[in-house]
């Protein structure tokens, strides 16, 4: 055990957001520790999606702070989380069906050719990008021969995966993930569920949103139960019972933290 | 004293509406309001209605072809009081319920320029007749090949359009031919249009490259076919004629880039018109069958046997 | 749907029709090579040189309107305004040169400005105040329209200084007189193949129009894309404006009014999706050429204008019908 506690990856303290008379995030804790799966759970309404939005970059707080690395930051828009090394995998998974693995890898990020022809007229290095994405593909074992082919062709898990592969390869602090395994089968969610630990193995730290009770037991390191747009509890997964988990998600029972 | 001064005002009033209500209403429908020809027919039938001392009411069509606009047009002129209705049909058929329903009103309608069909839907009709205006340079053409073996080539409008088929069949008449004769090497259509009597003259000659006699269904086409005959060098020695006899015509006629054309009279259309709906509407007197608005052959050159005037004429008697 | 399909193909199958590009990329060629063999074998005429220069000056205006045209259409909108947009370019820069005796270059200039203004107008109205396409530009169309026959006093202007005239003018290859024109049309269409294939903007341009949402989460500036996009094609009509004066010597206020569903209907012939995202700018190209080789090689045949417009509403049913289902396949 150490002696001292590791510097979250991501921190927030007091996240307030209102719409109108509605409280999303009442004073709102969050932190996630370095290479570690970090679960999100919690009913319709407590203000999951809110909490996410807020720390990817897709809403601004009303008040509160959030920490990147210890360092505090302010996101304006996605693009700003994004240069902070946070990558979100979108639940409808944000790729161009018609465009190829490739491309949609380097979506909005191209590999440029050098000299003027990079910088002038913007012209891609295929070559480059494809190489690129097969080993991104290979490191994380997702299993797709050609980066060429349309992503459409791809299955729902095979599209999945080349979704986590665009966030893995560009996120330098966490990956977050919003319902990854929602539309897919049980075949295709282990294969999901195996991705998302490969990705921590490389040393990202995930967060995983997630309505799945199993999946979320099966493999997350911590729990963090919103409910009512605060946090309600964050503990280990090895150290709570599912149902109690789900009780406290509703409010049935009431989380009272070990001294 | 204010009460009377109301009395006064609103006597006053009514006395002028009254008065302006005596004025007759003359409706002109045209197919739209952007050809040139019927910009002429407007301008004509505003100064006859001036003349005539009444009023002009004018709607047009969005496009050629616009029958529901027409349709809409005529209720609205009959709810408005018009006496009578000068139109030129855009949907020469489709056109006919709505006419009937005018004239079951008591409204007189005149059909301009292009008869309905059957052409007695209406009260009358003053128009170009267009198979004559085809006939007049079919017979320019055949006097001016003077016994030449003539290779023929018709840049026509559209299918199914009547002015087409008229200027076309009439062309063919004068000539002394018939639909089919060998010496019509090249048909197509051009919609009227410039860039596309262009394309169409381009290639047929390219199917055929000694036609010597091109028949043009408007003036637009005539030029377009006229610049693809130069510049494949044969502008010289090719024959365009054509129908319509507006100033740019006119004057293309003058620059010898257009052999022959029929002059037609909208100004006198309209005029014609709109004399005919004001007497009935001052006495009742109803016109009726087919008047010849006339029509004219232009030419610089002219032939023996072809009755024609120069463009002198033609200029002073054009439109648009 | 897709994944039914694919689960009954075996798996090999399905990879090896996932590399195959669709029937949509070979499909138009197809067509046009087989336009051509046909038409030779019914006449002699159609296999020349210089009936193939002529084919090229007779597609070259919509062509290039073509070019703008299926810009737009990949981005899943449509442009109904390009014909009138064309027109009135021509017509300012005509009138300009003639009754106000402007330097011709100069009146050019004005005539392209003028046509980037209303793309300028179409785009903003698009992406700013949020209006469909086809209605925004079924508005502008009229405007531009209107403000043609109001200014031109719907006279044509003749009489145009030979500055002008260039793109009309010849040179030889072998025995074939070509136009400067043509050629113009062929780079533009080079140049906006090498920009939406190999770079960054262009294939920006297909991901707006694929998944629209993606593209800006992925931080893509979708609004201002969209308002460039529309301008560009802008001054794209007016490219093909100078383009038309230069091949009927006037400026014509008539001209263009169904230059809008020739331009689209080259773009669905050559195998772009109407729903934007997907399709090649050279399949426009050939969809433009087929509709001047059937054109061409009819009146060569001596068969009545009216079976041209029979045949290419059939391509046009069997184009979109062939893009469809190879898509299913896949």
């Amino acid at each position: 055990m150490a002696a001292t506690a590791p510097t979250p990856v991501i921190e927030a303290r007091k996240l307030v957001k209102r719409y109108g008379h509605v409280t999303a995030l009442d004073e709102a804790d969050f932190e996630v520790l370095p290479g570690e799966i970090l679960a999100v759970i919690g009913d319709n309404g407590a203000g999951k999606s809110t909490l996410i939005k807020a720390l990817s970059g897709a809403l601004v707080p009303d008040s509160g702070q959030i920490f990147v690395d210890g360092q505090l930051v302010h996101f304006h828009n996605p693009v700003d989380a994004r240069r902070h090394g946070i990558e979100t995998v979108y639940q409808d998974l944000a790729v161009a069906p018609a465009m190829t693995i490739a491309e949609n890898l380097f979506l909005g990020r191209e590999a440029t050719r050098g000299g003027w022809l990079g910088s002038m007229l913007r012209l891609l290095d295929k070559k480059k990008m494809q190489a690129e994405a097969s080993a991104h593909m290979k490191d994380l074992q997702i299993g797709i021969r050609s980066m060429k082919q349309a992503v459409e062709t791809l299955s729902g898990g095979q599209r999945q995966g080349v979704a986590v592969a665009r966030s893995a390869a560009f996120a330098r602090h966490v990956v977050i993930m919003d319902e990854p395994t929602a539309a897919l089968g049980v075949k295709e969610s282990n294969m999901v569920l195996d991705l998302i630990r490969r990705v921590r193995d490389r040393g990202l730290p995930v967060i995983l949103i997630s309505h799945n009770m199993p999946h979320v037991f099966e493999v997350s390191d911590r729990i963090h139960i919103q409910r009512l747009g605060r946090r309600a509890a964050l503990v280990r997964a090895s150290e709570i019972k599912m149902s109690d988990a789900v009780a406290i998600m509703t409010g049935a029972l009431e989380y009272k933290a070990a001294a | 004293m204010k009460p009377n001064r109301l009395v006064l005002l609103s006597l006053l009033m009514c006395t002028a509406a009254f008065a302006y209500a005596q004025q007759p209403i003359v409706g002109l429908i045209t197919k739209t309001d952007t050809n040139p020809f019927f910009v002429k027919m407007k301008q004509g039938a505003e100064a006859a209605a001036k003349a005539d001392g009444a009023k002009l009411m004018s709607a047009a069509g969005k496009f050629d072809g616009d029958n529901a606009g027409q349709m809409t047009a005529i209720e609205n002129m009959v709810t408005a009081g018009a006496k009578a209705i000068l139109i030129t049909p855009s949907d020469t058929k489709a056109i006919v319920p709505s006419i009937k329903k005018a004239r079951g009103a008591g409204v007189l309608v005149i059909a301009l320029d292009t008869p309905t069909d059957p052409q007695d839907a209406t009260d009358a009709l003053f128009a170009t007749d267009n198979f004559k205006a085809g006939v007049l340079i079919g017979q320019y053409a055949k006097a001016a090949m003077a016994g030449k073996k003539a290779k023929i080539a018709t840049l026509d409008l559209a299918p199914g359009i009547t002015v087409g088929q008229l200027r076309h069949d009439g062309f063919l008449k004068g000539f002394g031919i018939k639909e089919g004769d060998p010496m019509i090497v090249c048909s197509q259509d051009t919609q009227g249009d410039r860039a596309k009597g262009q394309t169409a003259m381009e290639n047929c000659l390219q199917k055929a490259p000694d036609i010597n006699v091109v028949y043009t269904i408007n003036e637009p086409a005539a030029a377009g076919a006229y610049q693809a005959l130069k510049a494949a060098g044969k502008e010289k020695s090719v024959l365009i004629v054509s129908v319509d006899g507006g100033c740019e015509g006119v004057r293309n006629i003058q620059a010898g880039v257009i052999g022959a054309t029929s002059q037609q009279y909208p100004l006198k259309m309209a005029q014609l018109g709109v004399d005919a709906g004001v007497a009935y509407a001052k006495t009742g007197k109803k016109v009726s069958g087919y008047t010849d608005t006339g029509v004219t052959l232009i030419t610089d050159k002219p032939m023996k046997g072809v009755d024609s005037k120069d463009t002198k004429f033609g200029l002073s008697a054009c439109w648009g | 749907m897709s994944t039914q399909t694919a689960a009954a193909v075996s798996p090999g199958v399905r990879s090896l029709f996932a590399h195959l590009p669709p029937v949509a990329t070979f499909g138009p060629f197809i067509a046009l090579a087989l336009a051509c063999t046909f038409f030779a074998f019914q006449s002699d005429r159609f296999l020349a040189g210089q009936n193939f220069s002529l084919i090229l000056q007779q597609v070259m205006v919509v062509g290039v309107v073509a070019i703008g045209q299926t810009l737009v259409i990949l981005t899943a909108g449509i442009d109904l305004s390009c014909g009138m947009i064309m027109a009135l370019g021509s017509i300012v820069m005509t009138k300009f040169a003639v009754d106000l005796g402007m330097n011709p270059y100069l009146a050019i200039l004005c005539g392209l400005l003028v046509c980037v203004a209303f793309g300028f107008l179409n785009g903003s109205l698009i992406t700013y105040v949020r209006l469909p396409p086809f209605i925004v530009t079924l508005g502008t169309l009229n405007i531009a329209f209107a403000i043609t026959q109001i200014y031109s006093k719907s006279q044509t202007v003749a009489g145009l200084p030979d500055a002008m005239l260039f793109f009309g003018n010849t040179f030889k290859i072998a025995d074939t007189s070509v136009t400067y024109g043509t050629v113009l049309m062929l780079l533009m269409y080079l140049g906006a193949w090498v920009v939406l294939r190999e770079t960054a903007p262009g294939r920006h341009v297909y991901a707006l129009g694929n998944n629209p949402e993606a593209a800006r989460l992925m931080g893509i500036p979708a609004r201002r894309m969209l308002v460039v996009i529309y301008t560009i094609a802008g001054l794209i009509y007016g490219i093909a404006a100078l383009l038309l004066v230069a091949r009927t010597n006037v400026g014509d206020p008539q001209a263009g009014q169904t230059d809008n569903l020739e331009s689209i209907t080259a773009v669905v012939l050559g195998g772009t999706s109407l729903f934007g995202g997907r399709g090649m700018i050279l399949g426009t190209l050939i969809g433009a050429l087929i509709i001047g080789v059937i054109r061409n090689g009819l009146t060569l045949m001596g068969v009545p204008s009216v079976y041209q417009i029979l045949i290419t509403g059939i391509l046009v049913i069997l184009a979109v019908a062939t893009d469809q289902m190879s898509r299913r396949k896949a």
